[in-house]
């Protein structure tokens, strides 16, 4: 973890209420995908965690939902804003278990994480499918980018207005064989995703933080191998350890 | 030069910086950002006889003047933390650390603290009687002076480490609660502990944090902590922990003329990683705006 200071420079609607944010400055400190960072925001008291979409060397790119205030007051930082961040926060996907063909499936929001995971999984030389599940046509966003990367793409939507109709699990089921699971999005989705999976798996949570680096002991969740802190020992749990 | 060392219950500490319980686990996750040896010392999270998971989440919330916490004691026992917790402490603090004890029956803080008597590494005992979150214990014995020195004397009768009790904002009348606990052989008094508090969640229309209610921390209770920690100095004779909502050097020092020996930092160490190192770094320049040689001499400056 690291503590720097971010400056926008691009703030931008991407669909339905999800939004881009890069930021350029230090980044060093990320190092897997499905890290997070957490940041100040003026008028906030606590700061608000935000996966990390994708990331170089001096640029940073989020993806986020307006979900309530904070994020709401997200969309109003102008080009040029600098902003304090915490990064390299959490522990990330394990990219070594992939094997030959993973699965990557997102839900929402939940699809940011994968993006980064992708195109690193990709630059290996591995075969990716991606399963992305949205509510309708107009909230899909990072699609056409996963294609761009030579991502076998099932698009799926809850009312059908593109892609397959229905859940990321009625994606997985077109797809033939995979050798590992990656996954984020909302917790119901997870679970239907646990039980719809199977190879071992790695899946990404979310719960409300305090701190975002392990102290606070605010986003705590039982495993199979005792307590865990999503912010810290997560956000990624491996399938063998969830208990539901 | 200035000098910031203070003695607390007998032990001399470089500064009197203490990151509170609860907001800074067993001090492995902030050794990793700076070295810790620069705190006065640090209090560990609150630990019970058994282990114990906490409260269901959500346990944090928001508010303007900073946070609610619902943790309830999330803490690995008594048992773990000697025998895991301490010797990885060791490598990476090499003060003498104030251990946080909490329990759910007398018997229970007077087990805890036995355990913990014996153990070098502990310079003081901070006996928790004002944990909002959880039921049955905490603040029941910190709500009124005959329960809080019935804790205290137990505590006493086990060890003869430095004893300090941790009171809650919401006892009817904090200064009895503190002269009770001195009465009965505290060597020290430590305040506030969280306020209770609630937010709402308007879309569900529930209570945001599973527990329904939790501690309130942050600059938001700073006042009350100020005007609580003067009612005690005037109270007692023995040294007073000051806390909640100190986020910096002026903060430090305004609480030390309050009547506070040592300062305890929470909720800033949870969105400000470096807040302790940076009041620290601070002290020596804000003592000198304010004209001030020896941090020891504001302790109880405020009154008459």
């Amino acid at each position: 973890m690291k503590q720097v200071t971010l400056t926008v420079c691009e703030n931008t609607l991407l669909s339905g209420d999800v939004y881009r944010l890069c930021l350029i400055g230090d980044t060093f400190d990320i190092t897997a995908p499905g890290q997070f960072v957490n940041i100040k925001l003026n008028g906030f008291y606590l700061r608000r965690p935000i996966s990390v979409c994708d990331w170089e060397l001096g640029k940073l790119t989020l993806i986020y939902k307006v979900l309530g205030h904070g994020t709401n007051a997200m969309t109003a930082l102008p080009p040029g804003t600098r902003l304090d961040v915490l990064i390299g926060l959490g522990n990330g996907y394990d990219l070594s278990q992939s094997g030959s063909h993973p699965l990557l499936v997102g839900g929402g929001v939940g699809i940011s994480p994968l993006y980064g995971l992708a195109k690193r999984l990709v630059s290996r030389e591995i075969e990716v499918t991606a399963v992305l599940g949205y509510a309708r046509a107009e909230d899909v966003f990072l699609a056409n980018d996963f294609r761009a990367l030579g991502v076998e793409t099932v698009l799926t939507t809850v009312d059908g207005s593109m892609g397959l109709k229905g859940l990321v699990t009625d994606g997985m089921a077109a797809v033939n064989d995979y050798t590992h699971l990656y996954t984020c999005g909302p917790e119901p989705m997870l679970k239907a995703v646990y039980d719809a999976c199977r190879t071992g798996g790695q899946f990404s949570f979310e719960e409300r933080m305090g701190c975002g680096f392990g102290a606070c002991m605010g986003c705590t969740c039982k495993t199979k191998y005792g307590s865990k802190r999503i912010c810290k020992d997560g956000p990624v749990l491996r399938k063998e350890e969830i208990v539901w | 030069m200035v000098n910031t060392k203070v003695t607390l219950c007998g032990i001399e500490l470089d500064n009197p910086i203490i990151p509170a319980s609860g907001t800074f686990g067993y001090g492995y996750e902030f050794a990793q950002l700076y070295d810790i040896n620069m705190l006065g010392t640090f209090s560990f999270k609150g630990t019970t006889r058994d282990p114990r998971f906490g409260n269901p989440t959500p346990r944090i919330a928001e508010y303007a003047g900073g946070m609610l916490n619902a943790v309830g004691l999330q803490n690995p026992g008594v048992d773990a933390v000697i025998a895991e917790e301490l010797p990885k402490l060791r490598k990476v603090f090499h003060k003498p650390v104030m251990a946080n004890v909490s329990g759910f029956s007398v018997r229970e803080y007077a087990e805890v603290c036995e355990k913990l008597d014996g153990k070098e590494q502990i310079g003081w005992i901070e006996v928790n009687i004002s944990c909002p979150n959880v039921h049955g214990g905490g603040a029941a014995f910190g709500a009124d002076p005959v329960a809080a020195a019935e804790v205290t004397s137990v505590v006493r009768a086990v060890t003869k480490k430095p004893i300090i009790l941790k009171l809650s904002p919401t006892a009817a009348d904090i200064a009895a609660v503190a002269r009770a606990c001195e009465d009965a052989g505290a060597d020290g008094i430590s305040l506030i502990n969280t306020l209770p508090g609630m937010r709402i969640d308007l879309k569900r229309r529930k209570p945001l944090l599973a527990n329904g209610t939790g501690g309130m921390s942050g600059p938001g209770i700073f006042p009350l902590a100020v005007r609580m920690v003067y009612q005690v100095y005037e109270a007692v004779s023995i040294p007073i922990v000051g806390m909640g909502g100190v986020c910096t050097a002026e903060n430090v020092i305004e609480m030390m003329l309050a009547g506070a020996t040592a300062v305890g930092v929470g909720a800033a160490n949870l969105v400000e990683p470096f807040a302790c190192k940076s009041i620290i770094d601070e002290l020596p320049a804000v003592m000198e705006r304010y004209g001030i040689r020896n941090l020891k001499d504001m302790i109880g400056g405020a009154h008459g």
